[in-house]
């Protein structure tokens, strides 16, 4: 109780006294607050996409007489973009994991790792919708369609945007080395990332393999 | 160059629609000219953009949003008005289908999503801190572009009305009603564009609020011993989360249908209208608790300071603000009753409506047996609080009456169910919000506001309240549907439909009571040189009036609830004072112009999405993303107020 | 003797008390306080029984408020007891959880159970008529499956006959509403809702649409014509007489947004209603389309095919049974 009304007293406008006791990320009360109210997106995040998922499941069979899931999904495309996501979670924990150990140079090699993987993911996620496109498969063509290309897209905007921004944040790891705030940085987007990872595990399962089964 | 020029305003400026217009034209362009002439020639520019466009501060903040909420209330009861003045007579030609319908549609999105928003969001962010012993919030420059955000999004569905023309669907926008096919103007997209912009300031907002309650509370504040309405803000953050992701889907998704050409809720292709009116209610149903909930906050605040008596039933008091926010999620299908859900499905959700009733009645009673026993002095907030009691007890008993699924087959979209929210929106939230300002206006600017004036306003919107929608309970009786711009001789709607026009203009003249109340107080109203002029019980009335812009020189160790109330009863006072040797260095965010420049972006991505000008869509979102990665790049970002002028300011307070 | 038959003999003689002074009290001009048949009446109540429920709750709360406010306001001349530290009490928060919560499950109960009487139809020993209701930018389309007549802005009704209204529109939704009759409900594209109406006096009744359509949506009303039996009959011999037959042609020209008057046919092309409501997106109810099969040409006997109307869910999700559509045309 006292170590919690001491972070309480240090909070955000008040002096910051750092916890030394903690993993890096939570030593400065500041950066825990801030990394509360990340999860806290994440779960607006969460809920975004439910809303997306719940629109897919409704309009799934809605194909207007065009392209069902099962003429469409290419069973060896999306195994490798789940492989390499999944591949990219792991290496984006072991960031986090280089991080709380103050290995600043692994911190940046295994988000370099994360990122190339990330941008092969959205690389083929491209490829598979340049082809669907070609096939006239395109969002326009029905609710099935729109609702596949918006999950899918959504999701594949989140990793696209992450890349940028975990870009971002090896910089300043290279420029001002692991401190509270970089720590913290690291910690959220490897949040972010991972959740993304979670995501995708429903996709694969609710859109792609129901789509190629059912 | 004219017939260019004739083909610009007759696109964008709607100038072919005749003298209305003609005048809202020429009058922006007036006000817009008068303001930057003011400004220029009192050299004010610096100022606002130091003071104001780039602050960071919370309080400041709070204040911008009520300044903005009430301009809003007065667009959406111009509005209104003008909608009561079509229908005052059978057959009335004062405005054609076309601008009734677009006027209708304003009026509900304007004063749900920028005047009852924006209300509750100023007393957050002016209250909350102040009640929980912080000096800001946890995230001061994500609430700036909150703000902006929001101010943005209201602006953008505002200059639709003289730029490009307003949306007509509704402000439930259902499709296919919404879709291309049916609406081809650009007003639906304002509408959607608007509400995105300002819906994510609103989702950051909530994030930014349960963390300030759950994380920065002074020491001792258990939350159990928080003042009920920074409960009732918690309760609504709750809601907010997990309410507006759906909203946020449900606008994209017809955006999409809009601008790319999908398929999500068109009538063929395997659309499904359905669809967007699930997500919509589910958003829609928790939204009106979203913005009763605070006014229940208020109301508990402003019992206890004017009987002069601790809340009754504190306890029974959140968990009826819990249960409403948890129970807020499972009624949103009593929107569409007679949409065709099965049986079992409607009985689920009228049960689930009506159930929401007993925690709303269980706060009501707790309020009353605050005042039992109490000594009720008849101040502004406590009138509008008690006003509000007999207003709300109907309104939501024919919400009950409104659940039962089978009658509501005959109340759906009548003006029964017109005068059921009103009553409750107005009566709860209107009231509420009132309230609030009233109570904490001498916190916010030093002087309270006059008695006199705010009680001929009071009086006026209160009758003009009961005589504009009682007659609608009976017009909905005489089956008169909402929405219809005018309506035949022979139905006998005719009288009623008079009356309440007349009720109307009433609350007009409420309104403009308030705001010669305002004028008049901010030369003559009464200073408050305590800080205290209510004799309240919570932190914030421990501070000066106004607050130095770091609150709390030293931070209080809270050990009760009501804790000031406490010192005073104990002739404690003097505790909470600083003292000169537990001043430290306060660490303060930094001022930033970013949260207003992103707010431009957004706003111009906006604009660009409207007209479907791709690339200045795109420009607007790229720039968004440069503004956050600036601000990822940025450290420094805070700085340090040294002791010398926290105990300068202190001292010139008389409070060292 | 359907009137009684629906009201239930039990039902509190206060309530009928009620019932009648608040239907004297008002004019016929107050339409849903003057049901003119079984659905209305059953509904009305309810409106009555939810009434003198809140009643119950807000007339106290009204007089405590007025009570409370005059004992207790600041005066020094006021001695009534100040207790300011007074503010628990289990006894009287739990009567007031308490009593709520008696309240909503009376009303829950009376809800649950009116909500599934009204998706059968009115008790009678007629045999049900079927008509089928399209709504149009901005006009209503009326079909007569058994009859094989249509009209436009006016519907025909018998007297004494449970009507199986079947509800879909062919434009922006709409809601199909004689207050008189009964309660409302939605026109959807893609989707046959249905409603049960019965009138048992003659007359003519207002009717109109509930939901917002658009520029025309204040123009959409339309007339019941309750009639007997026999003067039924009859119109429908002289509209197939005398009118002329709708066309597809006709029926696209129709559909198109406009404000008109009243018309007759005196034919519709065969299975104009399924199909439209397979075209907006019926066709996504497979599920349905085994109970549905055969009903087009068959639809006298809908009311029997209805009995499946009582399992549903959601509106919007796939499984919803009302949503209904025919597939042997595809």
């Amino acid at each position: 109780m006292a170590v919690v009304e001491k972070a309480l007293r240090d909070a955000h406008g008040h002096l910051s006294g750092a916890d030394p006791a903690k993993p890096l990320e939570y030593q400065d009360p500041n950066q825990s607050l801030r990394i509360l109210g990340f999860w806290l997106f994440l779960a607006t995040d969460m809920l975004l996409f439910g809303c997306l998922f719940a629109t897919y499941l409704v309009l799934r069979t809605h194909t207007d007489g065009g392209p069902t899931a099962h003429e469409l999904f290419d069973i060896p495309g999306f195994t490798a973009e789940t492989f390499i996501l999944l591949t990219s979670s792991f290496t984006g924990g072991l960031a986090t994991l280089a991080m709380r150990n103050r290995n600043r140079k692994q911190v940046l090699a295994w988000l370099t790792v994360t990122i190339l993987l990330g941008l092969a993911f959205v690389g083929l996620e491209a490829q598979e919708f340049y082809k669907d496109v070609l096939e006239g498969a395109t969002m326009q063509r029905s609710a099935f369609l729109s609702a596949f290309f918006t999950l899918v897209g959504t999701h594949g905007s989140h990793v696209s945007l992450g890349i940028v921004w975990m870009f971002s944040i090896l910089l300043q790891v290279a420029k001002r080395g692991l401190t509270q705030v970089t720590a913290r940085k690291v910690f959220i987007v490897n949040l972010y990332w991972h959740f993304l990872d979670v995501v995708w595990v429903f996709i694969f399962t609710v859109v792609y393999l129901f789509g190629v089964v059912m | 160059m004219p017939d260019a020029l004739r083909q610009f305003a007759d696109t964008y400026l709607m100038w072919q629609e005749g003298p209305m217009i003609w005048i809202s034209d020429v009058l922006i362009l007036l006000t817009s000219i008068g303001i930057v002439a003011t400004l220029t020639y009192f050299k004010k520019w610096k100022w606002l953009w130091r003071e104001w466009l780039t602050t960071v501060d919370h309080k400041k903040i709070g204040i911008m949003y009520l300044i903005a909420a009430l301009l809003m209330m007065f667009r959406g009861g111009a509005d209104g008005l003008l909608m009561r003045t079509q229908l005052a007579a059978p057959g009335m030609h004062f405005l054609d289908a076309e601008h009734y319908d677009q006027i209708f549609t304003t009026h509900g999105t304007i004063m749900i999503l920028f005047m009852a928003m924006p209300f509750i969001f100023a007393l957050f962010n002016i209250v909350v801190p102040l009640q929980i012993g912080a000096r800001d919030v946890a995230f001061p420059y994500l609430n700036a572009i909150s703000f902006w955000l929001f101010f943005f999004g209201a602006l953008l569905l505002n200059i639709s009305f003289v730029f490009g023309g307003s949306p007509d669907a509704g402000w439930t926008s259902y499709p296919p009603l919404s879709e291309l096919g049916f609406d081809n103007g650009p007003g639906e997209n304002f509408y959607l564009l608007a509400l995105q912009i300002s819906g994510i300031g609103s989702i950051a907002t909530g994030i930014n609020f349960l963390v300030t309650i759950l994380r920065m509370r002074a020491p001792g504040m258990t939350l159990m011993k928080m003042p009920l309405f920074t409960w009732s803000v918690l309760s609504a953050c709750i809601m907010i989360i997990f309410a507006f992701p759906a909203l946020t889907v449900a606008l994209a998704l017809l955006m999409l249908d809009r601008i790319v050409g999908t398929h999500f809720f068109t009538i063929l292709q395997g659309g499904n209208p359905m669809m967007f009116i699930n997500l919509f209610w589910i958003w829609g149903h928790p939204e009106v608790y979203i913005v009763v909930v605070p006014a229940f906050g208020v109301f508990s605040e402003v019992v206890a300071t004017f009987a002069r008596k601790r809340i009754f039933g504190y306890t029974s008091m959140v968990a009826a603000l819990l249960s409403i926010s948890v129970i807020s999620y499972f009624v949103w299908a009593h929107h569409f009753f007679t949409m065709g859900a099965g049986a079992d499905v409607n009985t689920f959700f009228a049960v689930a409506t009506m159930a929401v009733g007993i925690p709303t009645g269980v706060k009501v009673f707790n309020w009353l047996f605050t005042m039992y026993r109490g000594r009720i002095r008849m101040t502004l907030p406590m009138l509008w609080t008690i006003a509000f009691v007999p207003c709300f007890v109907i309104g939501g008993a024919t919400g009950v009456m409104l659940a039962v699924a089978p009658a509501d087959y005959q109340y759906h979209n009548s003006y029964f169910l017109i005068a059921h929210f009103h009553q409750v929106l107005i009566g709860g939230v209107v009231f509420g919000m009132l309230a609030g300002m009233y109570y904490w206006w001498p916190k916010m600017f030093g002087f309270k506001l006059d008695e006199r004036l705010g009680r001929w306003a009071f009086w006026f919107f209160n009758i003009g309240f009961y005589v504009c929608f009682m007659p609608q309970y009976a017009l909905g009786f005489m089956g008169m549907q909402r929405r219809m711009y005018t309506y035949p001789a022979d139905m006998g709607w005719g009288t009623l439909n008079f009356v309440s026009t007349i009720g109307a203009y009433l609350m007009g003249i409420g309104f403009i009571f308030i705001v010669a109340q305002v004028l008049y107080s901010i030369k003559y109203g009464e200073r408050d040189l305590t800080g205290d002029p209510w004799d309240g019980r919570t932190l914030e009335w421990s501070l000066p009036s106004p607050v130095p812009h770091y609150n709390f020189a030293v931070i209080p160790t809270v050990t009760s609830r009501d804790y000031w109330w406490t010192l005073k009863e104990e002739g404690r006072t003097d505790e909470i004072k600083p003292k000169p040797e537990d001043i430290q260095p306060i660490h303060m965010p930094k001022n930033s112009g970013r949260p207003f420049l992103m707010g431009v972006l957004f706003f111009v991505a906006g604009l660009g999405f409207v007209f479907n000008w791709h690339v200045l869509a795109v420009l607007g979102l790229l720039g968004v993303v440069v503004t956050m990665l600036r601000r990822s790049f940025e450290y420094d970002d805070e700085y340090y107020i040294q002791p010398e002028e926290i105990q300068h300011v202190e001292s010139a307070l008389g409070r060292l | 003797m359907k009137r009684t038959q629906l009201r239930k003999p039990n039902r509190v003689l206060a309530l009928a008390a009620l019932t009648a002074l608040l239907v004297s009290g008002c004019g016929p001009e107050y339409l849903v306080l003057h049901p003119v048949g079984p659905v209305g009446r059953e509904e009305l109540n309810l409106i009555v029984l939810s009434t003198v429920l809140i009643l119950i709750v807000v007339i106290p709360v009204l007089a405590l408020l007025v009570y409370i406010v005059w004992r207790y306001r600041d005066k020094p001349e006021n001695d009534a007891p100040y207790t300011p530290q007074w503010s628990e009490s289990k006894l009287l928060e739990a009567v007031w959880w308490g009593i709520p919560i008696v309240i909503v499950a009376i009303l829950g109960f009376y809800t649950g159970k009116s909500t599934f009487k009204l998706v059968e139809p009115p008790p009678s020993d007629a045999k049900p008529l079927t008509i089928q209701v399209t709504s149009l930018d901005w006009k209503w389309l009326f079909q007569y499956p058994g009859q094989n007549v249509a009209t436009v802005n006016y519907v025909e009704i018998p007297v004494g006959v449970p009507i199986q209204f079947e509800l879909t529109a062919d434009a922006p939704m709409n809601s199909f509403w004689v207050p008189q009759l009964g309660g409302q409900e939605y026109t959807m594209p893609g989707m046959a809702m249905r409603l049960w109406l019965e009138a048992d006096q003659p007359g003519t009744y207002y009717g109109h649409g509930a939901n917002f359509t658009g520029k025309g949506f204040a123009h959409m009303d339309f007339q019941v014509k309750a009639v007997s039996q026999q003067e039924f009959d009859q119109w429908v011999q002289q509209v197939k007489a005398n009118s002329p037959a709708l066309t597809l042609a006709g029926y696209q020209q129709l559909k198109q947004p406009s404000v008109v008057g009243t018309a007759s046919y005196s034919s519709f092309p065969p299975g104009l209603f399924n199909d439209t409501v397979w075209a907006n997106g019926g066709r996504y109810m497979p599920e349905m389309m085994d109970d549905m099969t055969g009903m087009q040409g068959h639809t006298a006997d809908a009311g029997k095919s209805d009995q499946t109307s009582g399992m549903s869910s959601m509106p919007g999700m796939e499984m919803d049974g009302k949503q209904t559509a025919d597939h042997s045309g595809h």
